[in-house]
């Protein structure tokens, strides 16, 4: 068995690297993309208006209460479909899904930000005679932003694991590679040890930094 | 302090016309008439849910009147088409909970409105930060983030951030109601500099003394009307209401 990692590890290792990658970039521009859709969408359903409130709120429970390979599915069969001048890739397709999925969750993120910050903070803002953007932009996000900080970035951690589901499209990230491997090695275990391997020290990594960030927050407040 | 008597014919700034307000079923303001003249100190007393807060709060509309008018800046901004963060502008607002902007710094509290939104130049809106601070005594705060600051200091803060736009009228509500014992002293002594310089003022408080010694009306307020009003010499020693009669006894 050790030796049989060895050898994997030393024949498959750029693969598994490159698995990595892709795993990462996956996750990066779910969360990244994900973070303005949730904002924006966060926005929406706290505003004034019903019609935004409704298309915000079907949105954000559609996408919670439907499973995600459900929604990888959708997209990877609808988008090609619904805009073929486009000759969108598989990879952008998946992509599409991650960032609405984790728009939605992010939304929710950022509607508990958002409704943590005082009312007094914005109407000290509107009585000096600020707008209700200027007041969103400079007021309630900025204090919003930092007290959901943490909260991102488990969602960040979540989204890095749950890209493993994109590999059901051979999308290249290390979940693919497994599969790929294990196809030419005959073997199971052992690379998915590795890369289970893999999956912890990142995202056990990433749980550390992330309290690592609420401590320091806390000693600035 | 000002002569009553010098004001009735100082020009109208505030004029307030049956001014109602529900929240649901409650009436919290009945039909509210008044007029706020150029230079007077306002102050609004009355048992707690008497409606002096939200009043004051309609004025510059951070409640909606559910009816009525309030003539201001030459316009009748409780109009909902009326641009009110323009009108917003000229009327300053001091908070119970000081509701300083904590990620900012002491200057930039102050200077953040009259920048953004163009009333100033960089420039311009510091040296009035800094005049202002100095006069309050906070110029040696003005770079640290004002969670360290104590409630007193943060409440005068506040009422300098509202004076960066230089205002027409400054609201306060309850501003010494959320401030230790001995911190209201000093929030209260900038508000008489701010009534000695003619700054007009209206202010919700229970502090009776204050009332008394700095302003010129007083106006007790009971179910969501003014009950009655008057200078406060007048109003504090011969109430002719029986409301006012009862509320006097239990707080004076």
């Amino acid at each position: 068995m050790l030796a049989n990692l060895l050898t994997l590890v030393e024949k498959y290792g750029p693969v598994f690297i490159g698995g990595l990658g892709t795993t990462l970039e996956l996750a990066l521009i779910s969360v990244a993309i994900g973070c303005l859709i949730g904002a924006l969408v966060a926005i929406m359903r706290l505003c004034k208006s019903k019609a935004l409130n409704l298309v915000a709120t079907v949105y954000t429970e559609v996408i919670r209460d439907t499973p995600l390979l459900l929604q990888l599915y959708f997209f990877y069969f609808l988008l090609p479909d619904i805009l073929p001048a486009l000759k969108l890739s598989k990879f952008t397709c998946i992509c599409v899904a991650l960032v609405f999925n984790s728009g939605a969750y992010m939304s929710e993120v950022f509607r508990s930000g958002i409704q943590s910050i005082d009312r007094g903070q914005s109407e000290a803002a509107r009585s000096l005679g600020l707008s209700s953007s200027q007041t969103m932009l400079r007021i309630v996000l900025p204090q919003a932003f930092k007290n959901v900080l943490p909260a991102m970035c488990n969602e960040f951690v979540a989204i890095t694991k749950e890209t493993s589901l994109a590999s059901t499209f051979y999308v290249g990230d290390l979940m693919t590679q497994y599969q790929t491997i294990s196809g030419k090695t005959y073997m199971v275990i052992e690379p998915l040890i590795i890369i289970g391997i893999i999956y912890f020290v990142v995202t056990f990594t990433m749980s550390k930094l992330v309290a690592v960030l609420e401590r320091r927050l806390k000693e600035n407040d | 302090m000002t002569d009553a008597f010098d004001l009735k014919d100082a020009p109208e700034l505030i004029r307030v016309e049956d001014l109602h307000k529900d929240f649901g079923s409650l009436k919290v303001l009945a039909g509210i008439n008044e007029t706020i003249r150029k230079g007077e100190v306002v102050s609004i007393i009355g048992p707690s849910g008497s409606g002096k807060s939200t009043f004051l709060r309609c004025l510059n509309r951070l409640e909606e009147p559910t009816s009525g008018h309030i003539w201001f800046d030459g316009a009748d901004i409780a109009d909902r088409s009326v641009d009110i963060d323009r009108h917003r502008q000229k009327m300053g607002m001091v908070f119970q909970h000081f509701n300083i902007f904590p990620h900012m710094s002491v200057l930039e509290n102050i200077t953040l409105a009259p920048t953004l939104l163009g009333k100033m130049s960089r420039d311009e809106a510091v040296a009035k930060a800094e005049a202002l601070l100095s006069r309050v005594g906070l110029l040696d705060k003005r770079d640290i983030k004002p969670t360290r600051l104590s409630g007193g200091q943060k409440q005068r803060l506040a009422i300098v951030r509202a004076l960066a736009m230089e205002p027409e009228v400054m609201l306060f509500d309850e501003p010494t109601s959320a401030l230790d014992p001995e911190m209201v002293g000093e929030v209260l002594s900038v508000i008489k500099g701010l009534a000695q310089n003619k700054m007009t003022c209206v202010i919700v408080t229970h502090e009776m003394g204050f009332a008394r010694e700095v302003c010129n009306r007083v106006l007790f307020m009971d179910g969501g009307v003014i009950c009655e009003q008057g200078a406060p010499g007048e109003l504090f020693d011969h109430p002719r209401h029986p409301r006012t009669q009862d509320f006097l006894s239990k707080v004076l």
